[in-house]
């Protein structure tokens, strides 16, 4: 076996995978960006910024999970190509969708 | 890494340089994004449009959502912990974490119903109005993938009891947890777009 295979065998093993304490950093994160989710929509003054406000954190929570948790910004570009392909058309579904309907919440 | 399990690692190994197994399971991710895109798609356009009550608003509770979706959140942690206590050979921590991962999933899933039921008895059926239809469709299908995770990780935690799941076939735990972190990433929207967009 080459050393390169050997590397790449490690990779699979997950041994470039951040440390716990990253984990628990972007656990901490996650926690507090979900705290200010619903403080803002708790707060009248907010309401009407508060579909971008909402989304900015949404999309903010989903890209940590996906990064870190799920490794992706570690993994092969392939496997971000196969995820980040489907989630445009994904995307693409529900704006078409919001547009047919000409029912926009943002 | 011993010789076996790097040679067990590299034959998993496709053309693209990552594992076959993993890949699969991007690709199964990425098509379960496109499903829930349609329903959520569904329920947006149908926001707001019931014509009878009971509404969003008179039903919805996002203290009591606030707390199952920190469960949730949760669940995502102890899973990465689960696999990196696995990847080091803690069996001790491994099973720990690997307990905890669909235990929280399975007091999310109480949590939805003590919800169901209690919209149910609000006179939210499935037929009442479109907000019925579709927050059934969407949480329940969302619900459901909870349900198969728990069941998945269940079995994990079992095998790792047993010790058939060490640090040689960790790549097992990566694949169930990406599948636990995709139903994680799917609420992280829900929670948004139902419950925090209610009045939008």
């Amino acid at each position: 076996m080459t050393d390169q295979s050997h590397a790449e065998a490690a990779a699979h093993a997950g041994e470039d995978h951040p440390s716990n304490r990253v984990y628990l950093g972007v656990a901490g994160i996650l926690a507090v960006l979900t705290a200010l989710e619903v403080m803002v929509f708790y707060v009248e003054a907010l309401s009407p910024v508060l579909v971008p406000i909402l989304m900015v954190m949404m999309i903010g929570k989903f890209a940590l999970v996906v990064m870190y948790f799920m490794h992706l910004k570690d993994d092969p570009g392939i496997l971000t190509g196969l995820f980040t392909g489907a989630l445009t058309v994904a995307t693409a579904i529900v704006i078409a969708m919001m547009a047919l309907y000409e029912r926009f919440v943002i | 890494m011993s010789q076996a399990s790097a040679a067990a690692a590299d034959a998993d190994v496709g053309s693209y340089g990552t594992s076959n197994r993993k890949m699969v399971m991007w690709a199964f991710i990425g098509s379960e994004c496109m499903f829930f895109a349609s329903l959520i798609s569904a329920y947006v356009v149908y926001m707001g449009q019931s014509q009878t009550g009971p509404y969003p608003a008179d039903l919805l509770s996002v203290p009591f959502i606030t707390v199952t979706t920190f469960v949730l959140l949760m669940s995502s942690l102890t899973m990465v912990l689960a696999l990196s206590a696995v990847q080091r050979g803690d069996r001790k921590m491994g099973r720990i974490w690997l307990f905890m991962t669909p235990f929280l999933g399975a007091v999310f899933l109480v949590g939805q119903v003590i919800e169901f039921t209690h919209f149910w008895h609000e006179g939210l059926t499935l037929s009442q109005n479109l907000f019925g239809t579709t927050f059934y469709i969407l949480t329940g299908f969302h619900g459901a993938h909870v349900t198969v995770a728990a069941i998945w990780m269940f079995s994990i935690w079992w095998l790792h009891l047993k010790g058939d799941i060490t640090e040689e076939n960790a790549e097992t735990v990566e694949i169930a947890g990406l599948y636990w972190h995709f139903v994680d990433i799917v609420w992280i929207v829900l929670f948004t777009v139902i419950y925090l967009m209610m009045d939008v």
